[in-house]
């Protein structure tokens, strides 16, 4: 049987486990007198029984899955006559791609050698041969480790502790799971890093104002020379980022208020998750709103100014991308706002403060770590948004303080290095990773900042 | 004493439509009311010299009647605890005085309410101007998170009432002395609040809440979240000031009850039951409720 017939089977099997040991252990405790006698309620032996039989089984069963290939493939190369042996880890791969394709039938066999064919059918018996042990031994894992919990159902026996503690287990095991993920990516992402800073010197990468990563791509090509200043990129994101939390922050804010402090309830029973809608509309929705309806507006407004304006702007990326994260703010701040303690309000409308004078002389101050702490998350937000940027502003890493002038984004450069044909270890390609850390650590800086301010704010009333 | 509460008299009662009382002896014997009749109060509820004239006062929280056809008096410069079970309706009341329930939406409030002849819950009635001359102090300590100086300096300022530094400094000054705090705080002005003990907070709070001169001052169980030396402290206080304000107390200790107050009300599910001279209503307490709850027969 395949893996994926084999982990239903493991389920069903745990859930005859969970059913006879829940049986078993009320017949345990009727002849005492209820279940009460029992050290833990029936629930609990049959969650240890199922415990017992569906994870000694899965654990096999990932096993199995994680060796299977790469044993099978040791015995098959094994096997080979000395003369096909394979000399280089090259002729080995294609050895073995031949092996497994002629075994699925992809391949003539009379295309090959006769050791090739031989390997072939080895592999298609061991292949089998794996696949029926396999089933046998994880059925017969998970049988006895459900008669084993099965047999231990009784009075004196406490299965509550031991499920609680598998439990605690499996819990720890899904956070560590989160963890080695973002330890993974962080490790990846350093090791292409330091890579591109072997082909590119790190002072140009951090201190140049140019980027036009077009290297070559044969060593008789002329003109793409490179350059690989991030400079205009993190100028770029930063005037767009502005741009976003100045329209982002004010609106958010104050619509936050109104809706913690005067807003009746019925009106903020829709409007906050109206509002938090915005939160939902998917970014490429808001790109071609601002390329297509932002941006030129924008255009058409400067020029009967009589400025000069590119139909692509920092300015109309920045707006939209000003709109998307308001409900960052506004959402973020509202609850902060409502987590005052309501005798500090009290308190000052006692004195005779009018509500305004509460809100901006109790309630903003006390809320304001809070608040710092959702306008750092929208800035986060703003920073590693792509596609309004890719639609809106254009793709030109201008070094400008103009913000009707188009511009790019680190992320966005990042998508145009890695899309389209490319060499995988050109200085090109090596800078996304490059620029994906720069990027990390940015916005790593921000949330460690973000949760310093939050934590502030968690002592103040306590 | 400056007070002068009127001995209970029938025809004041029918003046303000209600029922007529029970003309009651007091006596040593147990007293006969058991049941409760709304809108009847035994005792001595009203006064010559009201500075809180309440009459048929009822509040509703949604279809909840909190507060149950409450007629009472509070006279000028006198000291009077609300004390009663819990859930009985005193804070409420209470706040029904400086119109703090106004910020809850589901309450409403029936009856007159007057300070000073003028009525509470007039429209046209500015509640900022109401809560400068009833000032309130509140069960748990809720001192601003802000240094010890803009807590105090924090109602004159919107009040408009220092033109210069140095008045505000005065007044700051001033009232941390009524409140007992200047030589504990003088030299930390500027340090937080927040890091005060309890006692200390609450008395900041006192002293916040005469930094905009009021006329009454309302408090809230103002000792309950404190140990017996601040409690103590307190009601030292409480007495200090009760030359100067009125004060309207509601207590659940009815040690400090007896103590800090001229009079006492007693409040039962909604109802004011009884209200005399303290001394009276701890040592022969007209009504039957009144005294099973003083004996601790419950509540």
């Amino acid at each position: 049987m395949q893996t994926a017939d084999l982990l239903p089977l493991v389920l069903v099997l745990a859930a005859v486990a969970y059913g006879f040991a829940y049986m078993r252990s009320r017949a345990v405790a009727a002849p005492l007198g209820g279940i009460r006698n029992l050290k833990a309620l029936p629930v609990y032996y049959a969650a240890r029984a199922a415990l017992w039989c569906a994870i000694p089984a899965l654990i096999i069963l990932g096993a199995w899955a994680a060796f299977e290939g790469k044993v099978i493939q040791d015995m098959v190369m094994a096997s080979l006559p000395p003369e096909l042996a394979p000399q280089s880890e090259g002729r080995a791969s294609l050895t073995l791609s031949q092996i497994s394709n002629l075994a699925a039938g992809k391949l003539d066999p009379a295309m090959v050698p006769d050791g090739i064919s031989g390997a072939a059918a080895l592999l298609q018996e061991l292949r089998e041969q794996s696949s029926h042990f396999k089933t046998l031994l994880v059925v017969l894992i998970a049988v006895l480790g459900g008669t084993f919990a099965w047999t231990r159902v009784a009075p004196h026996i406490n299965a509550r502790k031991s499920v609680e503690r598998t439990l605690q287990r499996l819990f720890f095991v899904c956070a560590a799971v989160a963890i080695l993920t973002t330890i993974g990516i962080v490790f990846s992402v350093i090791f292409e890093t330091v890579r591109f800073f072997g082909k590119v010197p790190m002072s140009e990468f951090l201190f140049g104002t140019s980027w036009s990563p077009q290297t070559a791509l044969r060593a008789d090509q002329i003109g793409s020379e490179g350059a690989f200043g991030i400079i205009p990129l993190f100028t770029g994101t930063l005037m767009i980022s502005a741009i976003a939390l100045l329209i982002a922050v004010p609106v958010g804010l104050l619509s936050a208020v109104y809706l913690s402090e005067y807003a009746s309830r019925p009106v903020r029973a829709v409007v906050k998750p109206l509002l938090e809608m915005l939160a939902g509309v998917p970014t490429v929705v808001y790109g071609f709103f601002a390329a297509l309806t932002v941006a030129p507006f924008i255009r058409d407004l400067a020029l009967m100014l009589g400025l000069e304006a590119s139909s692509q702007s920092a300015l109309a990326a920045g707006l939209v991308m000003g709109i998307m994260i308001i409900p960052f703010v506004s959402s973020l701040s509202d609850d902060v706002i409502n987590a005052v303690p309501r005798t500090l309000r009290d308190g000052s409308l006692a004195l005779g403060a009018t509500q305004s004078e509460t809100m901006k002389n109790v309630i903003f101050p006390a809320a304001l770590p809070g608040i710092m702490g959702g306008i750092l998350l929208a800035a986060s937000r703003a920073i590693g948004e792509t596609m309004i940027v890719v639609m809106a502003a254009g793709l030109a890493a201008n070094l400008t303080a103009n913000p009707l002038d188009s511009v790019t984004t680190v992320t966005v450069q990042i998508v145009t290095l890695l899309t389209g044909d490319q060499e995988f270890d050109s200085a090109k390609t090596l800078a996304a990773f490059a620029l994906g850390m720069m990027l990390f650590i940015v916005t790593l800086l921000l949330n460690v900042i973000a949760l310093k301010v939050v934590r502030k704010y968690r002592e103040q009333y306590d | 004493m400056s007070t002068t509460i009127s001995t209970m008299s029938p025809t004041a009662i029918k003046e303000t439509g209600m029922p007529e009382a029970k003309t009651t002896k007091v006596t040593n014997e147990r007293p006969a009311e058991t049941v409760i009749e709304e809108g009847r109060t035994v005792g001595i509820p009203f006064s010559d010299d009201p500075k809180f004239k309440l009459r048929d006062v009822e509040v509703f929280y949604g279809e909840t009647r909190a507060i149950r056809n409450i007629s009472l008096d509070i006279a000028r410069n006198e000291v009077i605890a609300f004390i009663g079970p819990s859930g009985c309706g005193k804070s409420t009341f209470l706040r029904c005085l400086n119109r703090m329930n106004d910020s809850i939406d589901t309450c409403r409030i029936k009856g007159s309410l007057q300070l000073d002849g003028q009525d509470i819950y007039d429209p046209k009635r500015d509640v900022v101007e109401l809560r400068a001359r009833v000032g309130m102090v509140f069960q748990k300590p809720n001192p601003f998170p802000k240094s010890i100086y803009d807590n105090v300096a924090y109602g004159p300022r919107i009040h408009g009432l220092a033109n210069r530094k140095s008045d505000l400094d005065d007044i700051v000054e001033n009232s941390l002395r009524k409140a007992g705090l200047w030589n504990e705080a003088k030299d930390r002005l500027d340090a937080m609040a927040t890091g005060m003990s309890g006692g200390q907070q609450q008395r900041l709070c006192i002293a916040r809440a005469i930094a905009v001169s009021p006329e009454v001052v309302l408090m809230d169980e103002p000792c309950s979240a404190l140990d017996p030396i601040a409690t103590a402290r307190i009601e030292e206080l409480i007495a200090e000031l009760s030359e100067s304000y009125t004060i309207v107390i509601v207590t659940h200790s009815m040690q400090q009850a007896a103590r800090v107050s001229n009079r006492t009300a007693y409040f039962h599910l909604g109802n004011l039951v009884e209200v005399n001279d303290t001394s009276k209503v701890f040592t022969m307490p007209e009504h039957e409720l009144t005294e099973s709850y003083i004996t601790g027969r419950f509540g």
